[in-house]
């Protein structure tokens, strides 16, 4: 699809008649990857006074920009809109009579939202921002030089930022019949009548409930028992209950054991147990994983790397050449655009201002952005427990909660886990509609090492869901009698 | 049994209700093989979990005189007979493998049905049974001691290590045509009792890092102000209550908490009011004194073209709250189950549902479940239902089972590698 959104995309982030600079003698820092990560820290390292090379061989912004978290999470705004109006009953309205789905309208304005965003991390912001920006294909040829399509630059230091790439999953006939990944998705221009997505974590589940919600027959497959296996069980309880409501076929336990096509059709073989079965779509999404991209000569510069894990970094991200480090999802188990951006952040300060920043010492949120949404931060009991931790949680359910309730939102808990006999936060789950806003509390508190005894003194605005954390808070002090 | 406006003293009430769960073990039983059916729907194959509340009502009988030790007994050897004899290999027609059985069986033949699973929970509560029976039947006769030592026999004859797959905790089922179940037992579930008999095995006990490594999926959480192991549908509170008298002894979780799994129980019998007074989605009937969240029938059942967006209903599930599911289906025979844990509660709902809702009990039993939102009545009782109605009730009223069981060397042993002690431990 070419449309002016489009246009703008590709100006801002990867225009089709620019000329890269002519390189400077030794840059200070040289960033191989122009998504979050690369951005970040290219444009921390310039505003302090480095010499910086930011190269990019695709679009800058990264997978986050372009096909990842700004299209998939205007993409499911939409849905949920449409999942209100069927719902508007509940909400004492009325379900429109003729309710139906314009896609080309939906994936219109996602294409404009994207370009509204593009603005930020465009080529002309990061050459103000005192940037040289090299567009092509950056492989190392030697310890301190990177050569972008003939072009060689020097680095006192580098960061390489290259992201990861969907993993397709290992099913007979799948390549042969065609799959959409988060990389295709989005240049949909119709939707599919049926849609099987393969994969129960985060990013099927969200396109699974999306897609579902925009009209098409969506099944989504796992082959554990509940989705998102890193969750609470309680959690992945709600959403199974979630996604039921949304008329998702759910299909848990289940492998995907051979694809083919079927005139038009795809057909595709299941197995849970012992039992077998067909479905027939007209469109497969996988989200079972992905892959570190670490095709750039990393061996000429002598970073070691696993081809499934990617780079491999001590914790202060400095790779096995010391002059260079890595940051976001080329080298991290946490593959979300809040970690890439606070590891480049370690990164320019470790690589260029001696700083000894510990990504250990982060404590890091994340949230699946299904409807509720499942934010975590912190611990899991069942960590807590297999480092010896005594733990205990304080659970407040939504419907506990006076704002959730006037929303008719009151599906979902807020679980905070407390070291037992202490108010110390070890974690929390929230699975709410907010969920995501919501866990930053939680994140501060255990950041500045506020207990959650203490958060019963912090006044929350009412009606607001986030006052479940204060219940929690005064739940703990009712404990302590 | 009446629920006219005459009150029943609670004695009078719990007696009937007890009674009736016997009489439907009683009138059902094959005198041939000792097995009973899993429903009273027609044409319903063997569960062998209500085969195991059999071998156990049957003693409850005798002690209450409602039937003679000689009948008890037949039936009792007529079952630990079948099973000692009946196939045990990986055809898929087998009755059992490896010592376990699959979780239904053909009434007459015993052959495996509906390609399901062998089960190790399933298996856990038959043997609970059989080996009530051979602490009952203790006399030093030909028949009695026959029944004692098969019931020995098929408990050492369980190959409790093969069903851990190679991992830490025991899986929870396997099949002949695609092995273990593709899950196991995580966070707290009825498992109590299978972990313990694994354990307390004479052949084949599996290791206590199973045990702990079940544990270690615990979560102990504040919640409505009450600090408990939360397990969700109620039978999960209920099932090892049965037959194990937890009152007093803890497990290293529980003494690391202060509390013990009775306790745990009765919390989470109040929290099931506690939510139903709450009543989030707005289902019609739910109280203070109208609760009951477990597994059974609902109301697609019979009608499978009910659905709706916002109130989705099921068949046979189990139900659990606060997390859910929950679709409007109340279980009263869970809410007459833990009358032991919380026996004001549960009175004062029973006699709510009996006012209210006097259609839900059937030749004395409370039927599988009601939903007063889609007007619905389960025309269907189960083994399991009445058996867990018979036992607790039992326990509650005299403590027989509980006094039999103490007894039973692998309980205790099984109970002590578990890491149990203090009370009668």
């Amino acid at each position: 699809m070419t449309d002016a959104h489009e246009a703008e995309r590709a100006q801002n982030l990867h225009p089709p008649d620019r000329r890269n600079p002519t390189p400077a003698e030794r840059y200070d820092l040289v960033v191989i990857g122009g998504g979050p990560a690369g951005l970040v820290a290219a444009r921390e390292a310039a505003a302090r006074g480095a010499r910086v090379a930011l190269v990019e061989r695709d679009r800058l912004g990264g997978d986050c920009l372009n096909t990842g978290c700004v299209p998939s999470k205007t993409l499911l705004r939409t849905a949920r809109l449409y999942a209100d109006l069927r719902t508007a009953e509940h909400y004492g309205g009325r379900v429109p009579s003729d309710l139906r789905v314009a896609f080309p309208a939906v994936m219109e304005r996602l294409r404009r939202v994207r370009a509204r965003i593009s603005r930020a991390d465009s080529v002309r912001r990061l050459e103000e921002a005192g940037v040289d920006v090299f567009l092509g294909e950056g492989r190392f040829t030697g310890s301190a030089t990177v050569d972008v399509d003939g072009d060689r630059l020097r680095f006192r230091k580098a960061m390489v930022a290259t992201g990861s790439r969907p993993d397709a999953p290992a099913v007979p006939g799948l390549v042969e019949a065609g799959f959409l990944t988060n990389e295709t998705v989005f240049d949909l221009t119709e939707l599919p009548g049926r849609l099987l997505v393969l994969g129960g974590g985060p990013l099927g589940c969200e396109l699974a409930q999306a897609f579902c919600r925009l009209g098409s027959k969506t099944a989504i497959v796992q082959d554990a028992p509940l989705f998102l296996p890193k969750e609470e069980r309680d959690a992945a309880q709600i959403l199974s209950d979630a996604f039921a409501r949304d008329g998702l076929e759910v299909r848990l336990n289940t492998r995907a054991l051979a694809v083919r096509r079927a005139g038009g059709a795809i057909e595709v073989d299941l197995q849970v147990d012992d039992h077998r079965s067909t479905i027939t779509v007209d469109a497969i999404l996988t989200g079972t994983g992905r892959l570190p991209n670490v095709d750039l000569g990393l061996d000429r510069a002598g970073v070691e790397f696993d081809r499934s894990t990617g780079i491999r970094v001590d914790d202060h991200l400095r790779t096995s050449n010391p002059r260079i480090y890595a940051a976001g999802d080329v080298c991290l188990a946490h593959r979300y655009t809040h970690t890439a951006d606070a590891s480049a952040r370690i990164v320019v300060q470790n690589a260029l201002f001696r700083g000894r920043k510990r990504f250990s010492a982060l404590v890091v949120p994340w949230c699946t952005f299904t409807d509720p949404e499942i934010a975590h931060v912190g611990l899991h009991v069942r960590e807590a427990r297999e480092r010896g931790i005594p733990a205990k949680t304080f659970t407040v359910l939504m419907h506990d909660v006076d704002r959730a309730i006037t929303d008719s939102e009151d599906r979902g808990f807020v679980k905070i886990h407390v070291r037992e006999g202490t108010d110390t936060i070890l974690g929390a789950t929230i699975v709410a509609r907010h969920a995501g806003e919501m866990v930053s509390e939680l994140t501060l508190a255990m950041v500045a090492g506020i207990g959650l005894g203490r958060l019963a003194d912090v006044i929350h605005a009412y009606p607001t869901q986030a006052e479940a954390i204060c219940k929690a808070a005064d739940a703990y002090r009712r404990t302590q009698r | 049994m009446t629920a006219d406006p005459e009150p029943q003293s609670d004695d009078a009430l719990l007696h009937d209700l007890q009674h009736a769960a016997f009489s439907w073990f009683r009138a059902r039983v094959s005198p041939v093989n000792g097995l009973v059916p899993d429903t009273s729907r027609p044409g319903s194959p063997v569960s062998i979990a209500g085969v195991g509340f059999a071998l156990s009502a049957w003693p409850i009988g005798v002690a209450r005189g409602w039937m003679t030790r000689a009948d008890a007994l037949a039936h009792s050897l007529a079952a630990v007979r079948f099973f000692r004899d009946a196939e045990q290999s990986e055809r898929p027609e087998a009755t059992g493998h490896r010592g376990f059985f699959y979780h239904f069986l053909d009434p007459v033949s015993g052959a495996r049905v509906w390609r399901c699973e062998l089960s190790m929970i399933d298996t856990a509560l038959l043997i609970a049974g059989a080996l009530t029976a051979a602490a009952w039947f203790d006399a030093d006769t030909p028949d009695e001691q026959e029944l004692r030592d098969i019931v020995d026999q098929l408990y050492r004859r369980i190959d409790w290590e093969w069903a851990r797959n190679g991992g830490q905790t025991l899986r929870q089922g396997w099949k002949p045509e695609s092995g273990f179940l593709n899950y196991g037992w995580e966070g707290y579930s009825e498992a109590i009792l299978l972990y313990v008999l694994a354990l307390g095995s004479p052949t084949h006990p599996i290791g206590v890092e199973a045990y702990e490594g079940w544990t270690a999926t615990y979560q102990w959480e504040n919640l409505y102000d009450q600090d408990l192991l939360y397990g969700g549908p109620l039978f999960v509170h209920q099932f090892s209550h049965a037959w194990i008298d937890l009152r007093g002894i803890r497990d290293p979780f529980m003494r690391e908490k202060g509390s013990d799994y009775f306790e745990n129980s009765r919390r989470a019998t109040r929290l099931q009011s506690e939510y139903a007074w709450r009543n989030p989605n707005g289902f019609t009937g739910y109280g203070v004194h109208c609760w009951g969240f477990s597994a059974g029938d609902g109301p697609t059942d019979e009608n499978p073209e009910v659905t709706g967006e916002e109130r989705r209903q099921f068949g046979y599930a189990a139900r659990g709250v606060p997390y859910g599911p929950d679709d409007g289906t109340l279980s009263t025979w869970t809410v007459v189950s833990s009358v032991p844990f919380a026996p004001e509660l549960c009175l004062a709902t029973l006699r709510h549902v009996l006012a209210h809702h006097p259609q839900t009990l059937r030749d004395g039993c409370f039927v599988s479940g009601f939903n007063p939102t889609a007007g619905w009545v389960s025309d269907g009782t189960y083994a399991l239902d009445q058996g867990i109605v018979l036992l607790m009730l039992e326990n509650a009223r005299s403590g027989t089972i509980w006094r039999l069981l103490r007894s039973c060397a692998p309980i205790r042993d099984g109970l002590r590698r578990a890491g149990f002690d203090g009370g009668w431990l």
